[in-house]
């Protein structure tokens, strides 16, 4: 049974990961906007990058982008 | 004298729009300088929102940030140290995009309730990854005892539980120890106590057993214990951080700003919050008086509806009092404030609220009425059974086992999680509804009526006057009528205007003070106001005579005349919600301060035979506690400043979103948009939920009765009670889920 010396330890801390990365999920704000987090995925940040290089016009002021 | 004949009034003598807009009061500075602002944003409904209004205000200079949070609404703008805070930017670039915001300033209560909240749900983390881990031993410890496990290996796994179950539960358990000490400091029993009594000495015993080798150990049962009763409570957590966070939206929105006249005269726009008592403020027409005050200056006529559910306007003049509220139809006013904030009640309904909200105190919750019966009842039934097997002739040892099965097989988990499930997925029916509750208990308390009381002014009738017989009129009056009522700030002209959406504003229009107004249109002379300046007194008179309630304004375009008749429309589906009321077998009533005459038209129009008009606000509480003592649950619907009293003193109020502020703070729910239709879906979903609830507290009594005698004769193994616990939650919530499906059908219905 001494596999078990490996084993347990090993179960409990990979438990104890999955802890801590919730209390730090928690911690910086994760859960504050949950329906957000939900939409924000469909939205096109990636494609912004480009779009600031073109003298693009912004959507709220009508003003170029800086 | 039946109809009045109101005049316009002339823009012309309005002073210069305000120069400066001060919002001091919503920034927060922390110690970097960094300045700080939270706005509650309407209109947002798609991800793309998202992208283009926090993208929008980075690109505004001086912003370092800008973070939308989609679930609450609010968009939080952090300035960078140097620049100096432009608000009136943000509010500019988000106007001119679509979205309407405004300062919003977190109260104190909502900020405890989100620190509580994730208190809540740190609890809840350590317990899960606890029970999930002690489980993992536990199966090991279980199958090994009925196959070929070592006592050492045993005892092991057993010590291994006891090192992270003590740490797990001294965490998580917090929230019911403090509870629970709190209860029975106040010499008190709640539902924590046998909580926190069961907990305590599921691990005590379970660690005395492992110190005696012993086959079981109880140390599952604790944490999962812990982590199911987090979860009820967490839910009915956030049910109300929700409701309040909804509730901070609403007053944001409805926020006033007041036009203050400084010490130099100069005229800025803040926010009514920071108005104080002898202060002097501008009103206009068209605008609401945001404080009490006497009027310095100035005439003005006022339509006090919202505060008195009266429809006629009352001219005002030097000495007269403003109240909170009340809607400035002509002239300009000068007051000192007499009262700011909260303390704008009139003497008589500050009282009535006060005596109202005492009385509205005793009502007690289903979860805490279950849960008064349930603790005692543990707690005897956990004695009895060591009694019982010590006189039966057990060892100490095992009697004392056989208590603590007792006290965890009826820990409540079902009962803890009961309840709020079915709150918080109701809650979310009705929020896609256009109702927003502000407390979970309206549930109950709305199911349990059988008398719905409305208010006329606002609740039946849309809260702003509309054109009534803009089918009668020539189109050509109707659009010359427009065209004039868009250079005037009248509220009957902005009915007018609003009939005829397309009509575009006239270049030169002349006003004549206290007539109306008068302009060219294609070479012909066109003018609107009084019946009197437009010379068809005949034709007003004799429509005067036939609707005795509406106001008359008369339009002139060349030869041609018109009547206009406006006058508070009722709600577009109003006779169909009543009427649905009436076939679920609910007695309609009405309660108005306004005219017999008034009343009694829309009584007549909507078949309601029980009304009271001329009402004072004690009147109708009197009405209430009649109906009351007779036996009958009411629910009030009122939006008027005259209506709290009774929305707070009714068995459960509702109001909509364009009632008066104090009068929305009294109110159970809040619904949006100009149907009534919300109220008849709230009644449903809550009968629904009520009855969920029931069966759920049903499926708590059931699983007790089958679960506790097992426990009593001693057949309750570590094993038995994890499956009978878990079980048990994982029914209820099935079961609670079943709330959104029966307030789907009943949303579809309605919208059909």
């Amino acid at each position: 049974m001494s596999v078990l010396l490996y084993l347990v330890p090993a179960a409990l801390s990979l438990g104890l990961l999955g802890l801590v990365a919730f209390l730090w999920s928690l911690r910086s704000g994760q859960y504050d906007d949950i329906e957000g987090a939900a939409v924000r995925v469909l939205s096109d940040d990636d494609l912004h990058e480009a779009a600031h290089e073109r003298p693009d016009r912004n959507a709220l002021t009508g003003e170029p982008r800086a | 004298m039946g109809a009045q004949a109101l005049s316009l009034p002339a823009t012309a003598s309005l002073p210069a729009t305000p120069v400066a807009q001060d919002y001091s009061l919503f920034l927060r500075r922390d110690p970097a300088g960094q300045a700080e602002m939270a706005f509650a944003v309407e209109g947002i409904d798609c991800a793309a929102c998202i992208d283009e209004i926090e993208d929008g205000c980075e690109a505004l200079p001086g912003i370092a940030r800008a973070r939308l949070n989609y679930t609450t609404h609010r968009l939080t703008i952090g300035w960078e140290a140097k620049a100096e805070p432009a608000p009136a930017r943000v509010l500019e670039a988000l106007a001119k995009a679509g979205y309407r915001a405004y300062p919003f300033e977190a109260d104190r209560l909502e900020e405890i309730d989100n620190s509580t909240s994730r208190h809540l749900l740190r609890c809840l983390g350590v317990a899960g990854f606890a029970a999930m881990n002690i489980m993992l031993l536990s199966v090991s410890v279980w199958s090994g005892n009925v196959t070929d496990i070592t006592p050492e290996t045993r005892d092991f796994f057993h010590w291994l539980s006891a090192l992270i179950a003590l740490p797990a539960a001294a965490y998580a358990g917090q929230p019911f120890f403090q509870s629970a000490l709190r209860a029975l400091k106040a010499r008190s029993l709640n539902m924590d106590v046998p909580i926190t009594l069961g907990v305590l000495l599921a691990l005590s015993v379970s660690v005395f057993e492992t110190l005696h080798h012993a086959e079981h150990a109880y140390f599952d049962s604790a944490v999962m214990l812990l982590f199911f009763l987090l979860a009820g409570r967490y839910l009915d957590h956030a049910m109300r951080r929700r409701t309040r966070a909804e509730a901070g939206n609403l007053a944001a929105l409805k926020a006033v700003t007041a036009n203050r006249i400084e010490p130099d005269g100069r005229l800025v726009t803040v926010p009514a919050a920071a108005v104080k008592p002898g202060d002097e403020v501008m009103l206009r027409a068209g605008e609401r008086a945001p404080v009490d005050g006497i009027v310095l200056s100035g005439t003005a006529a006022v339509d006090e509806s919202l505060v008195t559910g009266e429809t006629l306007p009352r001219s005002l003049s030097v000495g007269a009092t403003v109240h909170a509220g009340s809607l400035i139809h002509d002239g300009v006013l000068r007051l000192k404030t007499v009262a700011a904030g909260e303390d704008t009640f009139l003497d008589e309904i500050e009282r009535l609220l006060d005596k109202a909200s005492t009385a509205r105190g005793r009502y007690i919750r289903l979860a805490d009425r279950a849960a008064r019966l349930y603790a005692p009842m543990v707690h005897t039934t956990a004695l009895l059974a060591l009694f019982g097997w010590l006189i039966a002739g057990a060892s100490l040892h095992q009697a004392v086992l056989i208590a603590v099965a007792v006290l965890i097989i009826t820990c409540p988990c079902a009962l803890a999680l009961a309840v709020p499930a079915v709150q918080v997925v109701a809650a979310g029916t009705l929020m896609r509804a256009g109702m927003l509750l502000h407390s979970g208990d309206t549930f109950e308390r709305l199911a349990e009526i059988d008398t719905v009381a409305f208010d006329k002014t606002g609740t039946l009738t849309l809260p702003e006057p509309s054109l009534s017989d803009a089918g009668d009129v020539p189109a050509p009056l109707l659009a010359a009528a427009a065209r004039l009522a868009l250079a005037s700030t009248h509220p009957l002209a902005r009915a007018i205007a609003a009939a005829h959406p397309d009509a575009r504003p006239l270049d030169t229009v002349r006003e004549v003070p206290g007539a109306g107004v008068e302009a060219e249109i294609d070479g012909v002379t066109a003018r609107l106001g009084s019946p009197a300046f437009c010379g068809c007194e005949a034709l007003a008179a004799e429509r005067a005579a036939l609707s005795p309630e509406a106001s008359l304004v008369a339009v002139r375009l060349g030869e041609a005349c018109a009547v206009l008749d406006i006058r508070q429309a009722l709600r577009r589906d109003a006779r169909a919600v009543i009427d649905d009321l009436r076939v679920a077998g609910l007695k309609v009533v009405l309660l108005s301060g306004d005219r017999r005459a008034a009343v009694a038209a829309v009584a007549g129009e909507l078949g309601v035979t029980d009304w009271w008009a001329q009402m004072r606000p004690g009147d109708k509480i009197a009405v209430l506690e009649s109906l009351d003592a007779k036996g009958h649950g009411v629910l009030m619907v009122g939006d008027g400043i005259n209506d709290a009293p009774s929305l707070a003193s009714a068995h459960v109020s509702l109001s909509p979103i364009s009632a008066a502020d104090v009068t929305r703070a009294q109110a159970d729910a809040v619904f949006l948009g100009e149907k009534l239709a919300p109220v008849a879906i709230a009644l449903k979903v809550a009968r629904r939920a009520r009855h969920l609830m029931r069966q759920n507290l049903m499926i708590a009594v059931v699983y007790n009765l089958i679960a506790v005698p097992l426990a009593v004769a001693g057949y309750v193994t570590p094993l038995v009670a994890a499956l009978a616990m878990s079980g048990s939650s994982v029914i209820v919530t099935l079961n609670a889920l079943r709330a959104r499906q029966g307030g789907f059908a009943a949303g579809e219905k309605e919208a059909a």
